[in-house]
């Protein structure tokens, strides 16, 4: 297991006003984040997974989501269990939906 | 293929225990008590190297049905397979007593729902795990003696196995779909123990044939049938709340000697196609065929009705 953080900035703040989501399952393949407003524009991504040695692929996949969603000023917290890339992205594009919708 | 009917209602197997949660209660309601943000996860997981989940799989709260307050625990299936363990088991207990606790006061639940979808105990903490089956069997029992109703609701991906199992036997009321499973030990511990000419896990018609859900309700181990959608346990669960049997001794009685005779009757068949066939079912191989609508009409007609949980 591995656990590391990944800081960055967006562009924006992420729009809308729900302050708070969680999704998806601790399930084998699959992952599930913790999305918290924590304003200004900065994104916090804390990251424990069970598969070791990934970091670099985490750092592209988050690199891809904050250029194309600019979540500024959220938290996410992530507990991985082997998921693919595709579904880390498919995860971290339905959280930023489920806080940009009217709370 | 699945039927046009259903295939585009929400389906209880398929979801989430949160999406449970909001399908069964009115919507909105749901107020989680030590929600993802709290961060009480277990404390034994990481030892193992396992990743933990924000609520140890267990998810509780209070919210309203039909506008009556409620309260209401929903096990993740999918997360280490449902487990009960020492943080989702202090969850478990600590809602149920809250509920004795708040009787005739303000803050008074008339029902506990126990969404559970669990293989048992958690084996990374089995210790743990196995007190807290213990202790929510006492903390349930002690809610039904304060007048609470606590009803179980079983049709997840995890069924309801090992401690599972016996708290879903303790509760009032049991709801239960065709996808559900109520049984004690699962079918390849069975297996392991006793071969697979005792039990083949493998085999998935016979496992659900015997601990699914029409058996169960044919035998009398669930008190409603329901379709497999979240609609459908909504609707059972609104209308059970209010028909409880007492629970006292009277009330045991009549159980334990409803399954004494239970066991009398067909406790020498190998496969629930005999009972069938003892207990006057017309055609008896074909009760796990028949359409949702026609086993709920045979359930009427030659179910074992409870009257004594």
């Amino acid at each position: 297991m591995e656990k590391f953080t990944i800081s960055t900035r967006a562009q924006r703040p992420l729009s809308g006003t729900t302050r708070q989501a969680i999704l998806g399952v601790v399930a084998s393949g699959n992952l599930e984040l913790l999305f918290e407003r924590i304003g200004g524009d900065t994104v916090e991504i804390n990251i424990l997974t069970a598969s070791t040695g990934y970091r670099t692929v985490w750092e592209a996949v988050i690199r891809d989501f904050v250029e194309r969603t600019s979540p500024g000023g959220v938290r996410i917290t992530i507990h991985d269990n082997g998921a693919r890339p595709d579904t880390v992205m498919l995860r971290l594009m339905q959280g930023a939906k489920m806080l940009e919708m009217p709370s | 293929m699945i039927p046009k009917n259903i295939s585009k209602a929400a389906s209880w197997y398929e979801s989430s225990a949160r999406d449970r949660i909001n399908g069964l209660l009115d919507h909105g309601s749901f107020r989680e008590i030590l929600g993802p943000e709290a961060g009480v996860i277990s404390p034994h997981l990481a030892l193992f190297d396992l990743p933990p989940a924000f609520d140890d799989g267990m998810i509780i709260g209070r919210g309203t049905m039909n506008g009556h307050p409620v309260a209401i625990a929903a096990q993740e299936g999918q997360f280490m397979g449902g487990t009960f363990a020492e943080v989702s088991g202090a969850k478990l207990v600590g809602l149920l007593r809250a509920a004795t606790a708040a009787a005739d006061t303000a803050q008074a639940v008339s029902t506990v729902f126990l969404l559970l979808d669990t293989g048992g105990v958690r084996l990374q903490e089995a210790n743990a795990g196995e007190m807290a089956v213990s202790e929510t069997v006492r903390a349930l029992l002690e809610a039904r003696s304060a007048g609470i109703a606590v009803i179980a609701l079983i049709g997840g991906r995890a069924g309801a196995f090992g401690g599972g199992g016996i708290v879903t036997a303790c509760c009032s009321h049991v709801i239960i779909s065709e996808q559900g499973r109520i049984s004690i030990s699962g079918p390849e511990v069975i297996e392991t123990n006793k071969g697979a000419e005792e039990f083949d896990s493998r085999d998935r018609a016979l496992v659900w044939r015997v601990t699914g859900g029409r058996s169960r309700a044919l035998l009398g181990g669930a008190d409603s049938y329901v379709k497999g959608d979240v609609a459908s346990f909504r609707q059972a669960a609104a209308v059970t709340r209010n028909t409880l049997p007492d629970f006292s001794l009277a009330t045991l009685d009549a159980e334990q000697k409803r399954l004494e005779e239970r066991l009398n009757a067909y406790g020498d068949c190998r496969d629930t196609p005999e009972i069938w066939a003892r207990a006057g079912i017309d055609d008896p191989k074909n009760v796990s065929e028949l359409s949702d609508d026609a086993f709920i009409a045979l359930l009427a007609e030659k179910g074992h009705a409870h009257g004594a949980r």
